[in-house]
Order: C-alpha cells, then structure tokens, then sequence
C-alpha cells in the first residue's frame, strides 16, 4: 500500500516518483493518526524544596528563583505559601502550574470560609485532595508538573507529605524534592538518626546548612530564599527573603 | 517517550517537531510475599518507596487491610496503588452497606480481578497479592498481574524482588526439587521464619527492597501484626 | 387586581394587556410572605439584619441561616423563600469565584450585582421557567467604600444607603428613613438595626423569632462576617430595652 500523502514526501517532479512512496518494508506501515498529544514539559521552573519536622511543627524552604531552562530568568518567585491556620505549602516544578494550583486551593478555601461553619481544612485533607488532583490530570496524560510538599499540624502532631505529577504520595519527617533529595536529603536523614526529634532551633540550623550547600551544588538555585514554619504554639510564619551566608574565598588563587 | 503513526514530512533544514508524552507510571519497587497454610495466611512488604536510586521514604505501608480476614499487598506503581486501594476501599464499604455483611475473602479476590480489567487498557501497574481466609478458615492466596489475571495459589512472591523469591519458596515452601519432601503440614513458624529469611535474601539482592519489613498474620482469631528489620543502603 | 384570572398570569413570558408580568408579581408576593431583613449602610461598613421566623420549637437554632458569605468581602441576606435564595448564593458564589481565577482580584460588588440581577431577571422571561421567589440584599466593603444593592425578582436592583424587604418593609423603612445614617459608624448602626428588627416584628402574628446580624466593615477588616459575640448582645440588649420602654410609654399614653 502507498503511503497517504499526508505522510510521504513530495514527488521529484510532477506525476513522478517520490522517495518512499513505491516502497513500503514490512512492518512500517503504521496507519496514520492524528493522536491528540498533550505536549507539554515543564517551562519555567523553581528548583528544590527541602523540609523537615521538628518536635512542635514543620520548617518547609524553597529558593527565589523561577529559570527558564539554564537562565536564572525570575529572580523573585516565592513558592512557600500559607494556606491557612493549618497548612503551609511548598512548590516546586513548573511555576505557572504550581500558580494555577495555588489560585485553585485558594478559592477551595475561600468557598469552605463561605460556609461558616467553623471548620479549617487540615492538612492531611488538603494533601489528600491534591493527591486525586495530581493523579487525575496524570491520568489524563496531562500533568501539573510539580513536587508539592504539605506541612501542617493535625490534631497537635506535625504532618508532612508530598506529592509529585504522578500522584505519587507519601509521608515522611523528612522531605526534599529535586536536586535536594539527592544533596539535602542525606544530611536531614542523618541528623534525624543522630537526633530523632529535634527542636525548632536544630531544624532551623539544618535547614540552614541545607539551603547553603544546594546553593553550592545545585546549578539552578538562588542564594536568596523563604523559610516556611508552622508552630503548634505559634502558628504559621513565612520568613524571607533569607539570604544564603556565601563564601567564595576558595575560588580564588593565593 | 512515545510515537504513533507516520510523522508528517518534514526537509531537513526544518526542526522536526518532536512528539512527546509524559510517561504517567513510576516503578516505585517494593515487594511482597505472602504464604498460606491450613489455618492461617501470612504476609508482609518491605516498607521502602523508591523511584530509581532514590529512597523516598523508609516507612510505607504496602499492606492494606480490606476486612476482618482479607488484606492486599501492592508493590509496583505507587499513585496507581493509592488510587486502586482507595477505591477498593469505598466497594468494601459499599458491600457491606447493601450486603449487611463484609465481602469474604474470595468475593473480594474476584472483584479486585474485576476492578483491574477494568482499567485493560490503561492499567493499573501495580502486582497485587491478596491474602485471607476463606469460608472455611483456609488460608489462601491470590496474585494478579496489573490487568486482572487472578490465581489462586499457597505462596507467592510478587513486587520488584517476586522473580527473586518465587524459586526460593517453591523450594523452602512447595518442597519443589528435594530429595527427600516433608510429609507434614506447614506450621505458622516455618512460615514465618521462611518469610523473614526471603526478605533478607532480597534485600541482599534488590535495591528496591529493604529498610524493613511489615508482616500481617491472619488467622481465626483476627490479625496480628509484626515488623523487622532490613539492611537500610 | 380586576386582571386576575384572565389568563395572563399563568405564564412569565407573557404581558398581561395593561403592560404587567403577574409572575413576577406573584414572586414579589412570596417575598412579603417572609420575615423582615434590612441593611444599613454606615460611614465604616455595611450592616445586614434579618428577622428569622422560627416556624417549630424543635428545629434547631442556627439553622437556615437568612444571610450568607458570597466571598470573603460580600455578604447575602435574603426574604423570600429560601431554597430559590441558596441558588442565588450559588451562582453568585461562583461569579465570585469565577472573577477572581479571572482577574485574580476579588469581584467589584458593581459588578456582582449586575451578574446576579441579570441572572434574575432571566428567569422572568420564559414560560418554562418561574421567577425567583426571594430579594436580596448584596453588601461589601472595598477599598474603604461600602456599598449596598438590592435586587427584586424582577432582577431590578438599585445601589441603597438603607433598604428593607419583607414582611414589615414598609414600617422598616420608615425607621431607616429616620436615621442619620450618613453620621452613623457601623458600631451605632449594629444596635440601630437590631432595635429595627425587633420594633417592625409582630409579636402577634410571629411568636418566635431570630435576631441574625453581620456586618462587612472597617472593624472586620473588609470581611464579611457575622457580628462578634459581644456586639450582638450588647445590640439584643439595647434593642429589647427600646421595646420596653416603648411599651412603657404606650401605657403611659393610655
């Protein structure tokens, strides 16, 4: 069978041959489709978050900036969030999804405050619907692509867990995304061995150190970032722009 | 990555547009074993949740009790296992509303067959291993692929270690290829020491196994529950 | 009403000859039929009281609620029936909603009004439809400007300092109309409205009633929300003392 002309290239000249169009080897005849592709990747993007619990609440950070690619393109996109009295997110991925998701769970609470009944969303409710969100939009082969990462305190207790594009779930004391679940992660997890619950002052100091190192190592990261705390005692506070403590003397010849 | 069809012609001084898909599954590992014997079922999951040489975590349950006598062990594609087992979850619910009585053990072995099928063509990827009780007390066993095939069996190992452990227990359990095969029943201690010592041989081997172990134990009298420790690199 | 029964009233697509919709006449009647609800628009804010008529001892206080939360800064109180009311709350929620994924700014009230009077005034126009049986009252404050509407079932609707609808709307009015309310800050009128609501009630008619009071002000910081407990009271207290000391002076007259 010929190739249909959507697919075959033109003839040499008019009425004649065209190259691949006499000839078809067995097995590469694939009827011609006209799938509906989502295409999509990720644009503009923010790189690690990294977050840990400590004995009285949950520490999430997240650097400054949104690159377009290699280029350190918005210098200034804060993607730590407070949700409500409850809650406080963490984004990483694709900065527009991550806005559309934010401007969705904005209005969910919005739409729950209108009620009047009383009740805030807790985290593991929120971190639960995102879950269906994230898988539904997989599903559909069409995801927001980001790392979500949920902090909150639940009935007293700290609660932490994440969700990435696929709908993939879990729930953790520690948590790092991206470049940071492999330059972040390890030193958290060993300091958790070391010291399994830590106070606010320990967790702040490592996430500290955290921040500094991926600064270090991670190409797409931004010395300037937010600090994320929600407190049994003191609730939720967004910190920053925290600056990263560089020290560039090693770079240069004695 | 993925293509269909004949791309369109393009010169080659044009950029062809290159089609891309995202892959929606993820091979989160994670095994399971389950061993059944006259009176009892047992089984247990590693509780390591991986993506490639990432740990995510080291604590997660794989093992998701559906009654009094059933429980399902999910190794595989871990959003597709939060979604299977949450619906799974709403029929057990759903069953017992219209039925005044929970689904016993073979009843959910057929639905969740059914549930997989399902989703033929755009699968769950996840190896189940069912476990429980049936009418009679016995335990028993079943295992699917990710698109329904369901059968019935006494052991199984499943998940990213299954082909590593299957030969282990038909030798130690079956009494596959021994010169000289026990005659008696297994008790619920071979079993259980069985199950340890094959979890410390996959997680020798497989490094999608590991950290530790949950182990569920199903018998007439309910379930008891148990973990252990595996190497955690 | 000579016209009734002449055929013209059955449908609300339909003029009677002498240039009326008797549908929408009828709604206007079910509106009447409901306990009294007025706002009064103060220097600071917007306050909204509704005469709730508990119809059985055995239903449970604070439920059917006669005003709503549209969005964070707009509240709702309605007359009339109250499952045709909830629908208006739901589309006007989500015009809300919908504004603010649009614009990312929360929805001018101008605005609102003008979507929910149209919706209105759509189910005044076809035969298949009936018109909404309730009024009411949409109220805001935004940048540091309160504003008022009330919409009829007829989907008219004009911008008030103080309006009333209801049973007693007449006599409400009247009382409004005594006020100085271009002085008055929202703390006063709180007190001025509930005194309203308990003068225009008729004890002999309606045994029971409800008090119910919000206020979207400077002093909630631009969010609609019932009023705090203490001002409540304090409001019941002054109002309950007009009444007595009305009816001292009605005895005293005899």
């Amino acid at each position: 069978m010929f190739n249909s002309t959507h697919s075959a290239p033109p003839p040499f000249w008019s009425n004649g041959p065209a190259p691949g169009a006499f000839y078809n080897f067995p097995g590469t005849v694939a009827p011609v489709t006209n799938p509906i592709t989502h295409t999509q990747s990720p644009v503009t993007t923010s790189t690690s978050i990294v977050s840990i619990t400590y004995d009285k609440g949950v520490l999430i950070a997240g650097d400054l900036l949104a690159s377009y690619g290699s280029l350190a393109r918005y210098k200034n996109c804060p993607r730590v969030i407070e949700i409500n009295p409850n809650i406080i997110m963490g984004a990483g991925g694709d900065y527009a999804d991550f806005q559309y998701v934010k401007s969705f769970i904005e209005q969910k609470i919005i739409d729950e405050d209108c009620l009047d009944d009383g009740l805030k969303m807790k985290p593991k409710s929120l971190y639960c619907w995102l879950t269906r969100i994230m898988y539904q939009r997989r599903s559909k082969l069409d995801p927001f692509w980001n790392n979500l990462v949920v902090g909150g305190i639940q009935d007293g207790v700290p609660f932490l867990g994440t969700v990435d594009k696929l709908g993939t779930a879990y729930t953790d004391k520690v948590i790092c995304t991206g470049y940071g679940a492999h330059i972040a992660l390890p030193v958290l997890r060993d300091a958790l061995d070391k010291k399994p619950n830590l106070n606010l002052n320990e967790a702040k100091q490592l996430i500290k150190k955290c921040m500094e190192v991926l600064f270090y190592r991670d190409a797409r990261s931004y010395p300037k970032y937010q600090l994320g705390m929600i407190d049994v005692d003191e609730g939720v506070k967004i910190e920053g722009p925290i600056s990263v403590e560089e020290n560039w003397n090693i770079a240069y010849m004695t | 990555m993925m293509q269909t069809g004949i791309r369109p012609y393009y010169p080659d001084y044009s950029t062809v547009p290159v089609e891309r898909q995202i892959n929606p599954y993820a091979d989160n590992g994670g095994s399971v074993v389950a061993i059944a014997g006259k009176d009892f079922v047992v089984i247990g999951a590693d509780t390591r949740l991986s993506s490639g040489f990432s740990i995510y975590t080291r604590n997660q349950n794989k093992l998701f009790p559906l009654s009094e006598t059933t429980v399902l062990g999910c190794s595989g594609c871990w959003c597709d296992t939060l979604t299977l087992t949450r619906i799974l979850k709403s029929r057990m619910q759903m069953y017992h509303q219209e039925h005044n009585k929970n689904m016993s053990t073979t009843a959910a072995a057929q639905m969740l067959s059914t549930m997989l099928y399902y989703k033929r063509f755009f699968p769950y990827y996840i190896s189940n291993i069912l476990v429980g009780l049936d009418n009679e007390g016995k335990g028993c066993v079943y295992s699917y692929d990710p698109v329904g095939h369901c059968e019935k069996a006494t052991y199984r190992a499943g998940g990213s270690a299954g082909a590593l452990l299957q030969p282990l227990l038909d030798n130690q359990i079956g009494q596959k290829n021994l010169q000289k095969p026990s005659q008696e029943d297994l008790t619920q201690e071979k079993a259980l020491s069985t199950l340890k010592d094959v979890f410390i041989s996959a997680a020798e081997r497989d490094i999608y196994t590991g950290d530790s172990v949950l182990i569920k134990i199903i018998t007439k009298d309910g379930t008891k529950e148990e973990t252990f420790d595996l190497r955690r690199d | 009403m000579s016209s009734i029964g002449t055929g013209y009233d059955l449908s609300a697509s339909q003029f009677s000859p002498d240039g009326r919709v008797f549908q929408v006449e009828y709604a206007m009647k079910a509106v009447e039929n409901s306990g009294t609800v007025i706002g009064l628009r103060g220097t600071d804010g917007i306050v909204l009281a509704a005469e709730k008529l508990i119809m059985s001892k055995l239903h449970e206080t604070s439920t059917n609620k006669r005003i709503f939360n549209i969005d964070r800064h707009i509240g709702m109180a309605f007359s009339g029936l109250i499952a045709d009311a909830r629908q208006i709350v739901e589309i006007a929620r989500k015009e809300a909603s919908n504004y603010r994924l649009q614009y990312g700014t929360s929805i001018p009230l101008k605005y609102l009004n003008d979507r929910v009077s149209m919706y209105m005034h759509a189910y005044t126009l076809y035969s298949a439809v009936r018109p909404f049986g309730c009024s009411v009252i949409l109220a805001s404050y935004e940048t540091d400007e309160p504003n008022m509407f009330l919409i009829d079932p007829s989907g008219v609707s004009y911008g008030y300092f103080g309006c009333a609808t209801g049973k007693a709307k007449q006599s409400a009015k009247t009382e409004i109309e005594k006020l100085k309310l271009g002085n008055l800050t929202c703390k006063e009128i709180v007190k001025e409205a509930a005194k309203i609501i308990y003068l225009v009630h008729d004890e002999l008619k309606d045994k029971n009633f409800e008090l119910e009071l919000s206020w979207v002000c400077k002093d909630s910081g631009g969010l609609h929300v019932k009023v705090p407990e203490s001002v409540y009271a304090d409001a019941e207290k002054a109002a309950k003392q007009a009444m007595e000391a009305d009816s001292e002076s009605d005895t005293e007259e005899m």
